[in-house]
């Protein structure tokens, strides 16, 4: 395989495990988060949300609210400047209740005072009378004759398509002749599945500060994934002109699809302009749950059909996502789970259905894995039990069936990059296995942190039962179907102090990914320079696109690096301006820029940078976009949809408590294909933390929704349960670099594909353990128990 | 809201007195939760972390007396010997910054169900000492759980100490959670054996509207250790005598269904606790200085 980076060599450049600005920061508490803003005068906001899930507004008093000394403002759906909707896909989203709140939290009011706890007081005094009702909260109840609409008016792109008012989006993938193929299958499995929702938990609850300007304009310092995206969604709502919304990131406690959809930001802009003060708003831990979307619940129906040699036949599924009251993302994420359903196996005959329901539950979106984390969970339980129903070993079964470069996916796209899945599984699996029993101690007593249960000792060795699991999963990398996925970079170079300074300005959101500490490396490398500023960003420079679907290295790294070459040549023109008449090599040779100066590619130098530049500076700024996608067909589901595919693989071992049905991952093992890893402890970093998240999903993480009332019973952390360092094992991490040669440096997208395959890894090393058909997510201690 | 600090116990009683609605405070790990989650919004918070008194503990022959504001953290370190079965709970307590910070005291005060230290006083042998200015209460642990999140005190009525009796054997303590660790007990099982009494005393955590002792099982053990001389021999319990106490424990269970986990769930949670629990704390007073010199 060509290595794309050969011959680029620099200090602190590609490459080169250099550690990140905000690293040391944020582990001693000393990083400035959005929820650190500060501003003289400042006033807070609170959101009022709703008690109910689904209810009419029959009135609103906010009289004894607005007399509470201190209050600024107060603001209903009545006091609205302009648009009162938005939304990421479709504006089908309230800015604030409009009659009718759709989903227990929905933000029904605003209020501006000198203090947070004024504010909230107020709030309490805000009169709002409900009339509630009836709740749909899944499939059946959704398209259930006579059922309640949740958006009856909808005209937006998908209406029209779309079976029911109350499914957001449907997609299917066709391929092949299923049932000419289930004739011949030898093996037919089916098998039911089902995802709970998952929160995405950052640590940093959503906050900003909105600061009206002398201009008729607001700044808004937020904590977000896109800042282009909050503007175009905030400017109508408030009533400006894009040019008068000027947005500046500030500190972001992680993302993880959470921070898509706008939150707060809205809100703070209408109170700051309502109010002539700036505005902050900062929500609790509670507040946060009801703040943001979070992972489609999925109830999913796989068939799969083999012949007695291991080869797959067929695929027929139906997933089914909950997309709760409001759009979000839904659509997208049905176009994932739809292309991504079968997963990386060669499969020419498909039959896939995705779907999303409006329900009253809470609004899902975004969040790592996008649609192929539900697929992957189902698609690799089916994989075990046909090689189960075989006989054959279940990674041996999925080599056999993995697909490589050249592969069609189901949706008639060519695999035109390395797609090594046989590979990976490989790799985990040769990886050597934990020491068993590693509780037991030379002194007797038990350890118990390797135990499951840990210090709350539960258990000394009994019941205890170990499993091995293995999964695979593919994500796409970057926005599909069609989608203009560009990204937008400044790059600067000049003489400061007697050395050459890179600056690099882009509005890429960086929200604990690593992204400023990849673009100083691109500008190292392909300047050839030491010290590179990386600027604040904001919408002062071209959009960025979003810190989402693991896009930004390969995209806004992209523009970063385009933007690098386009200074570098305009140097080198300068310098063969200035020195060509002098030395031949000007005209003849290769040039190149390292440690600071010109260089041959026969490594003579020709001149120093600070003498090229003197006193000039060269400034690009440009947009820079991968190779366009298509949409898909809205019947058959063909079309050449996603940009880039990539691949991760685990191994799980547990050790299962089967008594008490309690879970501890011993080892959660992964390999993982990264074309180039342009900063390899980043890469580490990330596949270990989307092996976490999605062990988390895997053993606890669930947001759960009362059926009947539709209302969440757990918006805290005493009650969602995120892994701690004790329940986070070994992640062992094999880093592949296969380069993909359409893509920066041959990178792949890193930060999702870890979260697919960790859960149905766990999961199956779970069933090895248990011998139960474990077919929930997160398991339970009650599943695992019969209780 | 007004924040009381009295700088003497007799202030603090005073206090208390002028105020009933006051709410106590020393480690604030729950308190602080309540009011920041807006579950409660008390007239008055009464700080007692300047009652120094309130941090210390005497060992005294037969029991230890615990200051109520005596943090989990001190327990863990230095209380072990004298309560094994406390400091096995204060280990599973929170975080080691709630550990720190988090009292027996306010266990008590909250009696929430879900506390972690109330098995484990179920199980040793404990009493509560109550002050007023009316004058001292001793209140029994097993009287003092009234209710959810109810107990036995007056509205002016404060935790001074907890008296615990020194263990006189091995003790237990085990906490089901859905996470390996900063859990709140789905449910717990305390056990204490007392060879020198020759009884045995459990507390249930989490699995009834208060912390409660399994009573039937504790008196049936008891009698089965007897008629099998285990006591004196050392003798391994008969596993029908452990499963028979197991299931004892379960049925002295009255859980509910909630998000934390299902009451068929507990009820069979706390037998396995129950079962095995004997089975480490039986093996240690076999093995131990004191059982092995019994069974000679």
């Amino acid at each position: 395989m060509r290595d794309l980076t050969q011959g680029i060599r620099a200090r602190g450049g590609i490459g080169e495990s250099t550690l990140r600005p905000d690293g040391t920061l944020k582990v001693s508490g000393e990083f400035a988060y959005a929820s650190d803003l500060w501003h003289e005068d400042m006033l807070w906001g609170f959101t009022l949300r709703s008690p109910h899930a689904h209810a009419r507004i029959l009135s609103v008093d906010v009289t004894e609210a607005l007399r509470t000394a201190g209050v600024h403002a107060v603001m209903t759906h009545d006091d609205l400047p302009a648009e009162t909707r938005y939304g990421l896909e479709i504006k089908d989203t309230p800015v604030l209740a409009d009659g009718v709140v759709r989903h227990h939290g929905e933000p029904v009011a605003l209020v501006a005072a000198d203090h947070p706890e004024t504010a909230r007081r107020a709030a309490a005094k805000i009169k709002v009378e409900y009339a509630q009702l009836p709740v749909v909260t899944d499939e059946k109840t959704a398209t259930a004759p006579g059922a309640p609409l949740l958006h009856p008016a909808r005209d937006d792109a998908h209406a029209r398509h779309s079976p029911h008012p109350n499914i957001v989006h449907r997609q299917p993938v066709v391929r092949g002749d299923v049932a000419a193929a289930r004739e011949l299958a030898d093996v037919v499995v089916r098998g039911e599945y089902e995802m709970g929702m998952q929160d995405q938990a950052f640590l940093g609850p959503e906050s900003g500060l909105a600061v009206p300007a002398e201009d008729g304009g607001v700044d808004l310092y937020i904590s977000t994934q896109w800042l282009h995206a909050d503007r175009r969604q905030v400017a109508p709502v408030i009533g400006l002109p894009e040019d008068k919304v000027r947005m500046t990131l500030s500190g972001v406690g992680g993302a993880f699809g959470g921070r898509e959809d706008l939150s707060m930001q809205a809100h703070a802009c209408l109170l700051a302009l309502r109010t002539g003060k700036p505005v902050k708003i900062v929500y609790n831990r509670f507040e946060s749950f009801f703040g943001h979307v979070h992972r489609h619940p999925a109830k999913l129906v796989y068939e799969h059909g083999a012949t007695r040699d291991g080869t797959l036949l067929y695929v027929r599924c139906r997933i089914v996502l909950d997309g709760g009251a409001y759009a979000s993302s839904s659509p997208a994420v049905v176009g994932n789970a739809a292309s991504l359903a079968v997963g990386p196996y060669v499969v020419d005959n498909v039959d896939v259905e995705a779907l999303a329901l409006y329900t009253n539950n809470p609004p899902c979106g975004a969040m790592r894995g996008f649609g192929a984390v539900q697929a992957c969970f189902a698609y690799e339980a089916q994989m075990d039990r046909v090689a189960a129903e075989l006989g054959m070993d279940p990674v041996e079964f999925r080599q056999r069936n993995a697909m490589a470069q050249g592969a069609v996916m189901p949706t008639g796209q060519v695999v035109d990059s390395p797609a090594p899945v046989a590979e990976l599984l490989r790799r985990v699996k040769a990886m050597p296995l934990p020491p068993e029993r590693q509780w037991e101690t030379a002194g007797g007593a038990p350890d118990l942190r390797a135990l499951p249960g840990g210090l709350s000792n539960t258990t000394h060795g009994e019941g205890v039962v170990r499993g091995i699991g293995y999964a695979v999963g593919i994500k796409n990398v970057g926005f599909s179907e069609g989608f203009d996925d560009y990204s937008t970079a400044r790059v600067r170079l000049e003489v400061v102090g007697g050395e050459p300074v890179a600056t690099v300005h882009t509005a890429m959101a960086e929200v604990g990914q690593g992204g400023v500490t990849v673009h100083a490396q691109i500008a190292r490398t392909e300047l050839g320079v030491a010290r590179v500023t990386i600027n604040p960003a904001d919408t002062r420079v071209g959009s960025a696109g979003s810190t989402s679907a693991s896009r930004q290295t390969y995209v806004t790294g992209g523009a970063v690096k385009r933007a690098c070459e386009a200074v570098r040549e305009e140097v080198l023109e300068l310098g063969r301006a200035r020195f060509g008449p002098y030395h031949p090599a000007w005209a003849t040779a290769e040039l190149l820029l390292e440690d600071g100066k010109v260089v041959t590619d026969g490594g003579e130098v020709l001149a120093d940078l600070v003498d090229v530049l003197e006193d000039a500076y060269v400034e690009r700024e440009l947009e820079w976009r991968h190779r366009p996608t298509e949409p898909f067909d809205l019947r058959t589901g063909q079309g050449r949809g996603h940009v880039q595919y990539s691949f991760a693989a685990h191994r799980a071992v547990v050790e299962v408590d089967t008594e008490l049905g309690l879970v501890k991952v011993v080892e959660l093992a992964c390999a993982q294909d990264v074309g180039k890893a342009l900063n390899p402890l980043s890469v580490t970093g990330q596949i270990q933390g989307g092996s976490t998240q999605g062990l988390g999903l895997a053993v606890m993480e669930e947001i759960v929704v009362d059926p009947a009332t539709a209302k969440v019973r757990n918006p805290s952390f005493t009650d969602y349960l995120i892994p701690t360092i004790l329940d986070t094992p070994a992640i062992p991490v094999d880093i592949l670099e296969l380069a993909d040669e359409h893509a920066p440096y041959g990178l792949r997208g890193v930060g999702e594909a870890p979260t697919l395959s960790s859960t149905p890894a766990v999961v199956a090393a779970i069933r090895q353990a248990t011998g139960l058909a474990v077919r929930r997510v997160p398991v339970r201690p009650e599943h695992l128990t019969g209780t | 809201m007004d924040f009381l600090r009295p700088t003497g116990w007799e202030e603090a009683l005073a206090l208390k007195a002028e105020h009933p609605t006051a709410v106590p405070i020393a480690g604030g790990t729950d308190v602080m939760v309540e009011i920041n989650f807006d579950h409660r919004r008390p007239q008055q918070l009464l700080d007692l972390t300047r009652i120094g008194e309130l941090r210390t503990w005497e060992t005294g022959e037969e029991s230890v007396r615990l200051g109520a504001a005596v943090p989990y953290a001190r327990i863990i370190g230095q209380l072990r010997t004298e309560l094994p079965g406390l400091a096995l709970a204060a280990r599973t307590v929170g975080s080691p910054q709630i550990r720190n910070r988090g009292t027996v005291g306010g266990n008590l005060g909250a009696a929430s169900p879900a506390g972690d230290a109330h098995p484990a006083l179920l199980a040793a042998g404990a009493v509560v000492e109550a002050g007023s200015v009316r004058g001292t209460r001793m209140i029994p642990v097993d009287s003092f759980y009234t209710g959810v999140k109810r107990n036995a005190l007056a509205p002016d009525e404060l935790i001074r100490a907890v008296h615990i009796q020194r263990a006189d054997g091995p003790q237990q303590f085990s906490k089901v959670g859905t996470r390996n660790a900063m859990v709140i007990a789905v449910c717990a099982f305390g056990l204490a054996l007392h060879p020198r009494t020759r009884t045995v005393r459990t507390g249930i955590g989490s699995a009834a509207p208060t912390p409660v002792r399994a009573v039937a099982a504790e008196e049936f053990l008891a009698a089965a250790l007897e008629e099998g001389r285990c006591w004196d021999t050392g003798r391994p319990v008969p596993p029908s005598a452990a499963r028979q106490f197991a299931e004892l424990a379960s049925g002295a269970c009255s859980p509910i269904d909630d998000v934390r986990g299902s009451a068929a769930y507990r009820r069979r949670a706390v037998g396995v606790m129950a079962r095995r629990t004997l089975d480490w704390a039986w093996h240690e007073y076999r093995t131990d200085g004191d059982g092995v010199q019994q069974c000679a």
